[in-house]
């Protein structure tokens, strides 16, 4: 709960910056309050409690998915410091920026539709503008116009649900709607006692809205073209902080709130994960650029952490806690590298990265670590990832749907080695790579090691 | 005292830290110390494998065992340890390894990395022969593919981009419905369930037929594909051809022995019902591969190619003999297998000696190589009778043995994969004849015979090959014990079926 409050300080404090002329403090602030939010989250780890007269509750759960959404954000923010500079709007992008992350710890920490909602409001309504905050660029202003467009309809589906199930039970609260035990009602008729119908309605409504967030198929169509468009930051900030906040608001909707009807919502959870798995990694394979690329995959490895989940909605939160990590960092170590491709060859198409290998080791070496994690290849942390679900799964008895998924991501084993193969050939030029790049490049690739060969450190917290 | 009994159970560990430690260490060297670093670990390791050796009990099961507990949430442990077909297997790879760096002696192209790269190979593969874990075995299968990957990604032939990942795909689709079925198995053992080998076992021979046939075809899959076994082998010829050499060497000298040895460590032994319902039709087409590959060994015109065709050949020759579970079959299947990653060392080192010279693989453009490098012609003669399984040449024990076991398994099996032996010498002595004798022309009159390095791999290769063929037991000691041991379970069965 403290880490929210430092959070959205910071997120004032930065609207204020421009003021105060303050500018040039923003980002040690940033990264510093960054730092102590996640420190605060640890402080907290023994003290489980609700806030707010139950609107908020922060559970072990939780905690986890906040600390891990603070730590990428703080990653995030050390790669993107270019994205920070200069003169245009500093403070703007930068409270912008803080108040998604607020957004974000709501919407892992909500215990009542309410803050739900707003989370997902503050969250929203922060990234549409910044995913337009490429003024010049047309393809950021479509992306943003696409994104709020469609996202404001989401939404609406979103709020449709949550008032149909308000309706039907009375309440806003998790605990309170996910304790009703009133039986079914046989016939839709209204006014006799038990659950109207209009209770399956909406929650199926709010699953449309969700699935949208977490850009499962066939939801996702907005998700390649704003990922492609947004500024290269803003991209791989919806795609690691975001995600991780929108899937954790899935798990406790689903599995905490309506966890009664898993049974019956398995099925469709399911159909979502198939048609994810298969449609976003096919689709990837035919991406030239790699920024659009790792949209695809962004998508496609929702497919997966939608396996786990549906195979066991209770046990799942570890399970995916540790995949969508994994899955940060080899992003954060990927979007690193197309940073430093992009600001020094204008685009990130996969001949941009030719001859990478030998002009510049590093960078080659960090970029064959990302892809290969996202592509779920041992000793790396996107292979425990993928282990981890494969195991739930399997526990669970769906080995048609495990062996679906080993065959996915062998075609996404295809499409992430194009740029693999690309660096190995041909000549490159040599790229310019400040020095704080190249420790954010060491540090992200001893973490998708360390994460790889000993994932008891994550799965220990 | 108990230093000695630490170091022996640190024998194994020490087997897969030397390498992949000295592959970390020479990453930033120059390249000259590279080499020479590399070349020092792989002896260091020869070193090591040959105390192992010195000091193994044949008559005992799984010796030199070292445990401890790595990821205990989901029960995977740091398990490794050799009975007698893995130190066999282990002995193959660090005997080869100091060849393959020394091959690369006179070639300056190479940058530290790529011996770096060799040497987390044989760390990896050291580990595959030697893991008695599930998930280890898995990791270090999977860790392989890795460094071979990128060994013929960068230093390739023409198209390398497309034909390196068609064979990493293949192999990696595999290798994950391998995790698959080790995840099935590891999910039906006991209590808060593990990956120990044993407790694999037991979960494996405790399923019912469908259920032990699942595991089969996912497992089988990964080690046919690995093999490769008859119709999984497209990607074979190709990644051959295109690798650098080392590559090439690395590939079919040591890396598809993992696929036999996962049949007989990882499959046999773990769902033998589905072993003895589905072992002929595997079979069957191991001969079918034997035949075919032959076939088409006969009309290439690469020489490199026409090796790989044959290798083919061999390897289902092995896999058909290991599938008819019997002593003298698994046998055979061992000693073969040393002898085909020695010969085809060999064969393919000769190749590249060729290439180096006059720049063509063409086997109609060569031509009466004799006359100017006889030491050159005489050991690939020498390798070559060793190929088509001539007495007293280590090919023939091998050979012998598995054909035998094949007719006692079926009269016309053994007869059709008898056949290999004549095609074999159809293609061996006419590639012989076509290359090594003759008239020599304007492209082979330049040819230097072997150089110091060079005869440093091939005359110890040579010898390897006329002291296994007149002196083939103690191979054969090593692994008995550990062959019965794992056909116990196969008399028991028909026992208590009968």
């Amino acid at each position: 709960m403290n880490a929210l409050y430092v959070i959205c300080g910071i997120g004032i404090f930065a609207l204020l910056a421009e003021i105060f002329s303050l500018k040039k403090w923003i980002s040690y602030v940033a990264l510093l309050g960054l730092a102590a939010a996640a420190a605060l989250i640890i402080a907290d780890w023994r003290s489980i409690s609700y806030y707010f007269h139950g609107m908020m509750y922060f559970d072990r759960v939780a905690l986890a998915f906040s600390g891990l959404i603070l730590v990428v954000s703080f990653f995030w923010y050390w790669m993107s410091s270019d994205f920070f500079k200069g003169d245009e709007h500093v403070a703007d992008k930068s409270s912008l920026t803080f108040f998604v992350v607020a957004g974000a710890i709501m919407m892992v920490a909500f215990n009542n539709m309410a803050i739900l909602f707003l989370g997902i409001e503050i969250l929203s309504i922060s990234l549409y503008v910044l995913a337009g905050s490429n003024k010049q660029n047309l393809f950021s202003t479509e992306a943003s116009f696409k994104y709020f467009l469609m996202g404001s309809f989401a939404t609406g589906f979103l709020l449709f649900g949550i008032a149909l199930v308000y309706g039907a039970t009375g309440s806003f609260n998790i605990t309170v709607i996910s304790n009703n035990t009133t039986p079914v009602l046989s016939s839709a008729a209204i006014g006799t006692q038990g659950i109207p119908r209009f209770y399956f309605i909406g929650m199926l409504l709010m699953m449309v809205g969700l699935a949208f967030k977490i850009s499962a198929v066939p939801f996702h169509q907005w998700a390649p073209d704003v990922y492609d468009g947004a500024p290269t930051p803003i991209s791989s900030f919806m795609l690691t902080v975001v995600k991780i906040a929108a899937f954790s608001a899935f798990i406790k909707i689903f599995a905490v709130c309506f966890y009664r009807y898993q049974p019956t919502l398995q099925m469709l959870e399911q159909g979502l994960m198939v048609l994810t798995l298969v449609v976003a990694n096919v689709a990837a394979v035919a991406q030239t650029s790699v920024k659009r690329m790792l949209a695809f995959s962004g998508v496609s490895q929702v497919g997966y952490l939608l396996l786990a989940f549906s195979s066991d909605g209770a046990k799942s939160a570890g399970v995916v806690f540790y995949y969508l990590a994994a899955y940060s960092a080899a992003t954060l170590l990927a979007f690193t590298v197309i940073k430093i491709v992009e600001s020094a060859t204008g685009d990130s198409s996969v001949d941009k990265f030719r001859g990478l290998f030998k002009s510049n080791p590093l960078v080659a070496v960090a970029m064959a670590i990302a892809l290969f994690s996202l592509a779920g290849i041992p000793p790396l942390a996107g292979f425990f990832g993928k282990y981890l679900v494969f195991t739930l799964a399997l526990s669970n008895g769906f080995l048609v749907l495990t062996v679906l998924a080993v065959i996915t991501s062998l075609v996404g084993v295809y499409y992430y080695f194009k740029p693999l193969i690309a660096m190995t050939q041909g000549e490159g030029k040599i790229l310019l790579v400040s020095v704080s790049d190249r420790y954010l490049l060491l540090i992200l690739i001893a973490i998708n090691l360390l994460m790889g060969i000993f994932p008891d450190i994550v799965r220990v917290i | 005292m108990w230093l000695i009994r630490f170091l022996d159970n640190m024998l194994t560990v020490a087997l897969i830290i030397v390498p992949i430690a000295a592959a970390v260490l020479i990453m930033a060297l120059s390249r000259q110390v590279a080499k020479n670093i590399a070349l020092f670990a792989t002896l260091a390791e020869l070193v090591i494998s040959l105390v192992a050796l010195y000091q193994f009990n044949s008559a005992m099961g799984t010796q030199y065992v070292f445990t401890k507990s790595w990821i205990s949430s989901l029960g995977i442990a740091f398990s490794v340890g050799m009975d007698g077909i893995s130190l066999l297997l282990v002995l193959l790879t660090t005997v080869l390894m100091p060849g393959i760096i020394l091959s690369t002696f006179n070639d300056n192209s190479k940058p530290a990395s790529f011996y770096s790269l060799m040497l987390l190979m044989q760390g990896a593969l050291v580990g595959v022969f030697v893991a008695q874990d599930g998930f280890l075995f898995y990791l270090f299968w999977e860790i392989a593919l890795i460094p071979i990957y990128f060994i013929c990604l960068n230093w390739g032939g023409e198209n390398r981009g497309k034909i390196t990942l068609k064979f990493f795909i293949y192999t990696l689709t595999g290798s994950l419905l391998m995790l698959v079925a080790l995840i099935f198995l590891y999910s039906k053992t006991p209590g808060t369930h593990t990956f120990a080998l044993s407790a694999l076992y037991e979960a494996g021979r405790s399923l019912d037929l469908p259920h032990q046939t699942f595991v089969f075809a996912c497992m089988f899959l990964a080690f046919a594909i690995k093999m490769p076994v008859f119709p999984l082998h497209t990607w074979q010829p190709d990644t051959y051809t295109v690798a650098p050499v080392q590559g090439t060497l690395l590939l079919s000298a040591i890396m598809l022995k993992m696929g036999v040895y996962g049949v007989i460590r990882w499959l046999i032994p773990m769902v033998p019902l589905a072993v003895k319902e589905w072992g002929m039709t595997a079979l069957i087409l191991s001969v079918i591969g034997i035949i075919y590959a032959s076939c088409i060994a006969i009309v290439q015109k690469d020489f490199k190619r026409l090796i790989a065709y044959s290798s083919i050949a061999h390897v289902g020759l092995i896999s058909a003999g290991t599938l008819t579970l019997t002593t003298i079959g698994l046998q055979g299947a061992m000693i073969q297998m040393i002898s085909h990653g020695v010969v085809v060392f060999g064969l393919f080192y000769i190749v590249e000696i060729v290439f180096a010279r006059t720049q063509t693989r063409e086997i109609g453009r060569l031509g009466g190589i004799r006359n100017v490098a006889p030491a050159l012609s005489t050991s690939f003669f020498i390798i070559l009778l060793s190929s088509v399984a001539l007495p007293f040449t280590s090919g023939f024990v091998g050979e012998f043995l598995l054909i035998n076991s094949l007719v006692q398994y079926q009269l016309w099996v053994g007869g059709i994969a008898g056949l290999t032996i004549i095609l074999g010498a159809v293609y061996m002595f006419r590639t012989f004849q076509k290359t090594m004798s003759g008239e020599t022309n304007t492209l082979t009159s330049q040819i230097t015979d072997l150089a110091t390095h060079e005869k440093l791999v091939l005359y110890p290769i040579v010898l390897l090959i006329l002291l296994l063929g007149v002196f083939p037991k103690p191979l054969l000691d090593i692994s008995a014990t550990a062959v019965n041991n794992l056909l116990s379970i196969y008399s028991d069965l028909s026992a208590s079926v009968k």
